[in-house]
């Protein structure tokens, strides 16, 4: 155990130093003035220019800059946006929950939706409710993100008028960010009418969060009807099944545990997936989130806007793929041959 | 089994009910709040509209935070009294006095306290930050001015001096009969001397433009880029109004998601609605539209600094090779008037008879022919990014005129960038041609033909022709000596000719101006003379609500 443990970190290590690196020369490939793709700052002049150029190094061998740009990274140092002129900390803590907090209810919905809808498809396969299970999770999976996006903007928004297209939360509630997350925010605010505050976000959450989770929901649906329909046929069960156990207790005693464990791992690797989807549907829905923030820093060629957010969005994609990986392995026996860490 | 098939029905009739509930509540904060929400199309680049020339940025603070010594009308441009309650004009035109109005009061906000009312001081500071090139506040946050950088205006002034707390005097080299509107525009706002000199005693003076103190309707209070301004209502404003409490300019920059918002009730009123759109604005009954002629002109300009564009004939030639009414019908959709001078038909120096070049490809070539013009000539046009009323689609008319062009046996290349960009690179001239389009700020049209077109609005970015002609410059300096009209009027025919007969651009149109609200909003008119206005606008349930309190 401890023995994985350590491997896990270690490749952790490697793979934040492997981004480090490819970060620390995309400014170098940038297009454009290299000290302002570094800085952020445009130099007016050319005292301002030198002495800019002293404050990050670049006088020094391209040694020295790399060991400066890492203890800026870890002493909070990340620079300034061209396009805003903000401190790009500042922005990725003001950009980054939104996008965390969209991922957390989608994948929470696709958990709680689509892992019993692939149990009762696995459970009644080819049977009446399968069918329509059966089709939801392919013409789900099918879709593109942004394409049942617009679909939901056009029906919900445009056609019945019954929800917001944009935002988290009605620009009117002047809510201070204080965790990032609006309804925790809401809670913690001075404004009078939280119910009605609660219901705006919430209305606003509605369609984001089944955007995006309309292909995970079919996705963890598909992996757990076939994982139940495998575990089903297996001797232990059919052995439950003639020592007259009601298939409930069969489900619950044997069924659900055993044909989940194998597919968690792949469940927990959708959430990268997700979060890709996420950032896409966040442009569509104008959702202050990181990958909207980070569309916005391609299109105004915001460089150093560019590099933290590409970074961050890595390091904490990389992050959870692997520790998810880290905790299905830890948690399933049967892999504890596999020694190496693997994504 | 069945457990689930119940529970499962149950979350998606939970959802589907909170759903319609959540549908039926909408719009109720907004008019709780008596809120205005208004999607405008980008960032505005400063809170200084003395910095910019751009509608964005006049949009987003000359009316809203600001006010003017004087203000245009919007219905009839006539020069109102604003923070000058009354001015007088000296017989030889040269030395202005004002009369400012007493008890107007700056905005009490988060990051400043005033500790008086508007006077002279804020008057002289407001000027002398542009016009003084030894002032303090001029070099900060860039030291470029570009309106009245374009106008000269800082060689017109001499003097700007204080008589006392209540009454300067503004006396210039030469007699400007455009100055007051010049003052009336919305760049000639009016700022807290007290703020500035505060912030210059914390050494942080370029927090001026960006956290802005004004005398105007609404208190700035929050920018964050590329998503919200937030705005309270003023409430000591000289003005007094029934008006709204908060205002939020919600920055939405794709037209589609403006309109979208729009039907949904998120913004009760909209910046640009696209041409296609304006159809289905009017067929719904939720929604209004507002039109009115602009004062605007969308053209076509050479960059007369390079050659082969730099001769007159090749310029002709280009025109008259393509088919300007059918730019107009594909383009505007009958939402445009054609343009034959700079001047639109609204202006009293419109030319109802001035000459302008019809189509006529054959002519053309035979132009080209004579000049010599290579067999494979290529060429690029410019297509500006964004929409503008005067130029609602650069990038089609483009496409438009590059097929004209190939009739003649010109290759074109059609170019379009980041708009900042865009206009940066135009400014140094790496253009042969550009679509492009001018907004006036005030009713005179001096307005027009000294930024489209004299030598010193080359290096302040609107002269986009790098067109410069001293007899032309003559004649628009000495349409400014005189008061009377139909003198102005006999010098501006003179200019039309010299334009028509050296061509730096061929005017395309003049587009209507649109506005598209919610129902319940009135108010809102157009300003054919500047930026966006929301002092007067108001909800319509909100005004039954407090009459029925009255009752």
């Amino acid at each position: 155990m401890i023995k994985l443990s350590i491997r896990y970190i270690n490749l952790i290590v490697l793979t934040v130093f492997v981004l480090l690196v490819f970060s620390f020369f995309l400014p170098y490939l940038f297009p454009g003035d290299l000290l302002t793709n570094i800085t952020g700052i445009t130099p007016e002049t050319q005292q301002q220019r030198e002495a800019l150029e002293i404050a990050f190094k670049l006088d020094k061998s391209i040694f020295h800059q790399f060991v400066f740009y890492i203890e800026n990274l870890f002493s909070g140092n990340w620079g300034v946006s061209t396009a805003t002129q903000q401190s790009l900390k500042t922005e990725v803590a003001l950009f980054f929950p939104a996008t965390i907090e969209l991922v957390v209810y989608a994948l929470l919905f696709s958990i709680l939706v689509g892992i019993p809808l692939g149990f009762i498809g696995g459970l009644r396969h080819h049977k009446g409710f399968d069918f329509p299970i059966v089709t939801f999770s392919i013409v789900g999976y099918s879709f593109p993100v942004f394409w049942i996006a617009l679909i939901f903007i056009t029906v919900f928004c445009l056609q019945l008028n019954w929800l917001p297209t944009s935002g988290r939360l009605d620009l009117l509630y002047d809510l201070p960010s204080v965790t990032g997350f609006v309804l925790i925010d809401i809670a913690l605010s001075d404004i009078e009418d939280k119910s009605a505050a609660y219901k705006d976000a919430f209305r606003h959450l509605i369609l984001p969060t089944l955007a995006v989770s309309v292909v995970t929901t079919a996705l963890f649906a598909r992996f757990v009807r076939r994982s139940i329909m495998d575990v089903m046929e297996k001797s232990y069960i059919i052995a439950a099944k003639s020592r007259g156990f009601s298939p409930w207790q069969i489900f619950l005693k044997h069924g659900f545990k055993n044909a989940l464990i194998p597919i968690l791992p792949i469940l927990a690797l959708q959430v990268s997936t997700l979060i890709t989807n996420v950032m896409i549907v966040e442009t569509i829905f104008s959702w202050p989130g990181i990958g909207k923030w980070l569309i916005e820093a391609i299109y105004q060629h915001d460089y150093p806007a560019i590099r933290i957010g590409m970074l961050a969005v890595s390091i904490v994609v990389m992050i959870l793929t692997i520790s998810t990986e880290f905790l299905t392995r830890a948690i399933d026996p049967t892999r504890e041959k596999v020694e190496h860490a693997t994504f | 089994m069945k457990s689930y098939l119940a529970n499962l029905s149950r979350i998606l009739i939970a959802l589907l009910l909170c759903g319609c509930l959540a549908a039926c509540e909408k719009r109720d904060i907004q008019h709780i709040k008596n809120a205005v929400v208004y999607c405008s199309e980008s960032n505005p680049s400063t809170f200084n509209p003395q910095l910019d020339t751009s509608s964005t940025t006049a949009d987003a603070t000359a009316h809203q935070i600001y006010d003017r010594l004087l203000e245009f009308n919007p219905e009839n441009g006539r020069i109102e009294p604003g923070l000058a309650s009354s001015w007088l004009v000296s017989d030889d035109g040269l030395t202005y006095t004002f009369q400012l109005r007493r008890g107007v009061e700056f905005h009490t906000t988060a990051y400043f306290t005033p500790s008086r009312s508007f006077n002279a001081d804020d008057v002289i500071f407001s000027i002398e930050r542009w016009k003084n090139e030894s002032h303090p506040y001029h070099h900060v946050n860039g030291g470029s001015y570009p309106y009245f950088d374009s106008l000269g205006l800082a060689d017109t002034i001499k003097e700007v001096r204080r008589i006392n707390g209540y009454r300067v005097e503004i006396t210039l080299d030469s007699p400007d009969s455009s100055f007051l509107a010049n003052l009336a525009t919305d760049f000639s706002v009016m700022l807290s001397a007290e703020y500035a000199m505060k912030l210059l005693a914390e050494g942080s003076p370029s927090r001026l433009d960006r956290y802005p103190v004004g005398t105007g309707p609404f208190k700035f209070v929050q920018f964050r880029q590329n998503q919200f301004i937030r705005y309270q209502r003023h409430e000591s404003y000289f003005r007094p109004s029934q008006g709204i409490d908060q205002l939020i300019f919600d920055i939405t920059q794709r037209s589609s998601l403006r309109m979208a918002k729009l039907i949904t009730g998120e913004c009760d009123a909209v910046a640009f609605p696209s041409q296609n759109d304006l159809v289905v604005i009017e067929e719904r009954e939720d929604l209004s539209l507002y039109e009115e002629p602009g004062l605007n002109i969308g053209y076509w300009a050479f960059n007369t600094s390079k050659p082969p564009f730099d001769n007159p004939e090749v310029r002709k030639a280009l025109a008259l090779a393509v088919d300007k009414t059918s730019l107009i019908d594909a383009v505007y959709l009958g939402q445009a008037t054609r343009a034959k001078s700079i001047v639109p038909s609204t202006s009293w120096a419109y030319e109802s008879g001035a000459r302008e070049l019809g189509y006529n490809p054959v002519r053309a070539r035979e132009i080209l022919t004579e000049v010599g013009l290579p067999a494979n000539f290529t060429m690029d046009i410019w297509a500006m990014p964004v929409q503008r009323a005067y130029n609602p689609n650069a990038l089609k008319m483009a496409q438009l005129i590059k097929r004209y062009l190939e009739d003649v046996g010109i290759e074109v290349n059609i170019v379009s960038q980041d708009w900042n960009l865009f206009r940066q690179n135009l400014t140094n001239g790496f253009h042969d041609s550009v679509l492009i389009g001018w907004k006036a700020d005030n009713g005179d049209p001096d307005n027009f033909y000294r930024p489209l077109l004299t030598c010193d609005a080359i290096p302040s970015g609107t002269n986009r022709a790098l067109w410069c002609n001293k007899d032309y410059d003559a004649l628009i300096e000495q349409a400014l000596l005189t008061d009377d009209i139909e003198k102005r009027r006999a010098i501006y025919h003179k200019a039309n000719l010299l334009i028509f007969e050296q061509f730096p651009l061929m005017p395309i149109a003049h587009a209507y101006q649109y506005q598209a609200t919610r129902a319940d909003i009135t108010g809102m008119e157009i300003n054919p003379f500047g930026g966006i206005s929301f002092e007067r606008v108001k909800r319509i349930q909100a005004i039954q609500e407090a009459e029925v309190r009255n009752d």
